[in-house]
């Protein structure tokens, strides 16, 4: 196996193990806040900026992992 | 593949021995354009608004009554939304202009040949960094006033027993981890949205990159909508009095 194979296989494993968390996390934030929507649905406004931060901190172990397999590939 | 892909933005040409990027150059632009604009709605500032002068009033009060829900009313909210606007409508500003349609044909010919003029001004990490910077130094030097000199070190070096110590390098840990995190969330969207829609275009012309636009468009007002939140929440969170 040359180096340029192993690289492409390094990044696809780095982006496809580190996408899981952040999915599963932010499926969770957005079900809460539809449940929450659904419940009181005059708090939409409070709820869904305060659901897309959240989403975001949730997003940062994803991001990582996107970049490191982007530096892999291209740096 | 014939994909062009780079992390680092292209240089368009010299000033001197300053290589000027496409990025800096429409980053440039941008900043001009919005301070243009703005100082010459500002001049012309009627008690009846109408026109463009009610969209910017709308916009402009909307985001100041969420700062002051989030930061609370007063001084505070005053100092602070000055810095988080701008920051909010430049990111904003700079992420929608991708979507101006045929802007990536102009191409500009160089030494090392064509490069494009555009590019996405949020995917050159140089200038993302420096914006994190500033919120993260602004964070610091808030919470130096609040505290004082040495209450700030005593968060961070605490020998009273093991376990504060621990906990005081894990804050130092946090601090440092906040630069990364803020600065590679805003560069790792733009710049994946970027790649993922030339690889896309690359794959299946015209019609496969149109949800991923879609999704494009939206992230590039959350995120400069999460970078400008995620400051204002770190800046009333570094504000706030400890109360023992």
């Amino acid at each position: 196996m040359d180096v340029q194979a192993a690289k492409y296989i390094a990044a696809g494993i780095a982006i496809g193990l580190g996408a899981i968390g952040p999915a599963i996390g932010e499926g969770i934030a957005a079900s809460k806040a539809l449940e929450a929507i659904g419940r009181n649905p005059e708090a939409s406004g409070k709820i869904t900026p305060l659901m897309f931060v959240g989403m975001a901190v949730t997003e940062s172990t994803g991001i990582y992992a996107l970049v490191v397999a982007l530096i892999i590939l291209f740096g | 593949m014939g994909l062009n892909i780079s992390l680092a933005p292209d240089i368009l040409f010299y000033i001197g021995t300053t290589p000027i990027t496409n990025t800096f150059f429409w980053s440039v632009i941008v900043s001009f354009f919005l301070i243009i604009s703005f100082v010459l709605i500002a001049k012309r500032l009627k008690d009846v608004p109408s026109g463009i002068q009610n969209i910017i009033e709308m916009l402009i009060e909307g985001s100041y009554s969420f700062v002051e829900s989030i930061i609370g009313p007063g001084k505070k909210a005053k100092r602070v939304f000055p810095l988080v606007a701008t920051m909010f409508i430049f990111i904003v500003f700079s992420n929608l202009l991708v979507y101006i349609p045929g802007q990536s044909a102009f191409t500009l010919n160089t030494a090392d040949g064509p490069v494009a003029i555009f590019r996405a001004v949020m995917s050159d990490y140089g200038l993302v960094l420096m914006m994190t910077l500033v919120a993260v130094i602004i964070m610091q030097i808030i919470a130096i006033a609040i505290s004082g000199p040495f209450g700030y070190i005593g968060k961070f070096l605490n020998f009273k027993s093991p376990l504060k110590f621990f906990l005081g390098i894990m804050d130092l840990i946090g601090e440092i981890a906040k630069i990364v995190s803020l600065s590679f969330r805003l560069f790792g969207n733009i710049f994946a949205g970027e790649v993922l829609g030339a690889v896309m275009l690359f794959l299946f012309p015209f019609f496969t990159p149109l949800p991923f636009m879609f999704l494009g468009l939206l992230t590039a007002v959350v995120q400069g909508f999460v970078f400008s939140v995620l400051t204002l929440v770190f800046i009333s969170m570094a504000s706030e009095t400890e109360s023992e």
